[in-house]
């Protein structure tokens, strides 16, 4: 079915056509769409999902975590200093092994006080054990949040799932999209059987009690290895989710990779404005390419390694900035990916985008004019820059 | 960096006047003409008044550039006094077109314009509104000066398409839907071409 809806419409209509258990909600921009559309679902009887409206986020995520620890699916949705103020939660939803379903409209966070997009906040959390999956735009972030369930809730998985989309870029843009039919999503989810749950009175149990260290690292072990059981589960559902919507996902894209020598890694809805600019330099016989990181958590570091392995110079582009001093978390990331590598490409690192400051096709040609410049000098210094600062007499890409 | 079968319109507005919905709208309305669209708003900080900017791409082909719009095809002014603080015409093309909310005429706005020498269109979008809507709404006017002006929808499909938008949007107020579809044929007759 053909439609027109900004992000947050998308998501919430998947929602409504899931029909959750329970939804935490607490409002704040640019996320407060989805609990407010979901709401009117709620008032006009079209979903029967316990609303629970909170005081903060906070609870919203423990709501989520007591309903999903009683059996139920839970969903919520949030943004930047919600997702901040929900830190400790995450961690708890994860290690007690709950796949709730969180909808992240990534905002800068504070401070300075921004509501525009980039990704500090979920950049922030992804050492909590959550599975990370990023949108380019309405309809990935519509696909990607009904196959969260089917891989957070499968048996070897069992960990909750951040589905991300870019605050106000994708979340507030009305763009067309194919929505599946929802007899289609509710067969494709399925039903939530958890193997056990707090009202189960054949085996009653504790969750989330006090862990001795005794055990406490197997415990963590088990969580690691959930995450990374995660990468294959994340791809079988991608390819029962192409039999049901003819849309094909992996753990990246890769656009115009085959003969690339110049690369960027990013993420989100950057990633469609540099294939328009990719387009542009290969008509210009350059051989530019992408790689769209969709899932961050768990990272695909050997697969990444293989798509980038015949390049000569990557730009890794970072919308959140980290401050290690020593660039961001996806070249963090990429660069311990690249290093068992024989023949490495040079690498730079681009933090951009901060606070919502645009890119256009003209700021990603220059990256890849800078790449160019690399690979034939091998001159990668400085190899941690940032794109566009006003201060700067001579700007460094 | 649009492509060639692209238009790109700006809109200027004040938060609270309905630009970004106007925006929306148009998107909403040639999508179900089976274009490709693109409708969002820039927000600085929220508040009733500020002044906001809103784009639109509608094409053949789907767009997957998500920056914001640099070079319009045509820019819709819907606060005259925005005229004083904001670029308006800055990048429009050559080409292009200007559609201002004012009283005034083409030839006396044109003085206001930075130098800009192409077409430059005026509607009372404030008088329109209130006689027939009884409030100053003049999203509705502009958004059917912009269709009339830039020629992005054919006037009478781009009518029928959105009388069924604002059964859907509408659907629990439907004394407004006559209101408006009013309002949009008048705006239709009612803006002036310089």
């Amino acid at each position: 079915m053909s439609s027109r809806l900004s992000g947050n419409e998308a998501v919430a209509y998947a929602m409504k056509q899931i029909n959750p258990d329970v939804m935490g909600a607490f409002p704040i921009t640019p996320s407060t769409e989805i609990p407010e559309y979901f709401a009117a679902y709620v008032a006009n009887g079209e979903v029967n999902t316990e609303y629970v409206a909170v005081e903060s986020e906070h609870s919203s995520m423990s709501v989520c975590i007591a309903a999903q620890a009683a059996g139920a699916r839970a969903v919520s949705a949030t943004s930047s200093c919600g997702l901040a103020l929900m830190y400790e939660l995450l961690y708890v939803a994860a290690s007690c092994r709950l796949p709730i379903t969180l909808a992240c409209v990534n905002r800068a966070l504070s401070g300075p006080i921004n509501i525009n997009h980039d990704y500090s906040d979920s950049m922030g959390a992804r050492d909590s054990g959550w599975i990370q999956i990023y949108a380019e735009n309405n309809q990935e972030a519509y696909d990607n949040i009904i196959m969260a369930m089917p891989i957070g809730e499968t048996p070897s998985v069992r960990l909750p799932v951040m589905t991300c989309m870019d605050g106000f870029i994708t979340s507030h843009a009305v763009e067309n999209i194919e929505l599946l039919e929802t007899d289609a999503v509710r067969k494709f989810i399925g039903e939530y059987n958890p193997e056990h749950y707090l009202l189960k009175k054949e085996n009653p149990l504790a969750v989330g009690p006090y862990d001795v260290s005794a055990y406490y690292m197997e415990h963590k072990v088990q969580e690691a290895e959930a995450m990374k059981a995660a990468k294959s589960r994340i791809l079988e559902v991608a390819a029962e989710f192409e039999k049901i919507s003819g849309r094909r996902y992996g753990l990246f894209e890769e656009y115009r990779m085959e003969d690339a020598q110049l690369a960027l890694v990013l993420i989100g809805s950057t990633a469609g404005t540099a294939k328009a600019a990719i387009d542009k330099l290969r008509e210009d016989g350059v051989k530019a390419g992408l790689v769209k990181i969709r899932v961050f958590r768990p990272f695909p570091g050997e697969e990444l390694a293989r798509a980038l392995a015949g390049t000569k110079a990557v730009a890794v582009m970072d919308k959140s900035e980290g401050f290690s001093a020593n660039g961001g978390p996806l070249f963090a990331e990429t660069c311990s990916a690249l290093y068992n590598l024989k023949e490495r490409p040079y690498l730079i690192n681009i933090v951009y985008g901060l606070g919502g400051r645009d890119v256009r096709t003209e700021d990603i040609e220059k990256v890849f004019g800078r790449l160019a410049d690399i690979a034939v000098t091998g001159e990668t210094h400085p190899a941690y820059t940032h794109m566009g600062q006003r201060s700067r007499e001579e700007e460094t890409v | 960096m649009a492509s060639n079968d692209m238009v790109e319109i700006r809109w200027h507005g004040r938060g609270g006047q309905g630009a970004k919905m106007a925006c929306l709208l148009l998107a909403d309305v040639a999508g179900l003409e089976g274009k490709f669209v693109q409708g969002f708003p820039e927000y600085g900080p929220e508040r009733m008044g500020a002044p906001i900017t809103a784009y639109n791409r509608i094409s053949e082909k789907r767009c997957t550039i998500h920056s914001n719009i640099y070079y319009p095809d045509y820019v819709v002014v819907v606060d005259e006094t925005l005229l004083d603080s904001v670029d308006v015409t800055g990048g429009l093309k050559e080409g292009g077109a200007i559609i201002i909310n004012t009283p005034s005429s083409p030839q006396e706005m044109r003085p206001r314009l930075q130098g800009w020498t192409g077409k430059v269109c005026t509607i009372d979008a404030r008088s329109i509104s209130e006689e027939i809507l009884g409030r100053n709404l003049p999203n509705t006017p502009m958004l059917a000066a912009a269709v009339k002006v830039s020629g992005v929808l054919e006037t009478g499909r781009f009518l029928t398409n959105i009388e069924e938008s604002f059964k859907h949007k509408f659907a629990d107020k439907p004394q407004l839907i006559e209101g408006n579809m009013t309002t949009l044929k008048k705006s239709m007759e009612e803006v002036q071409l310089g």
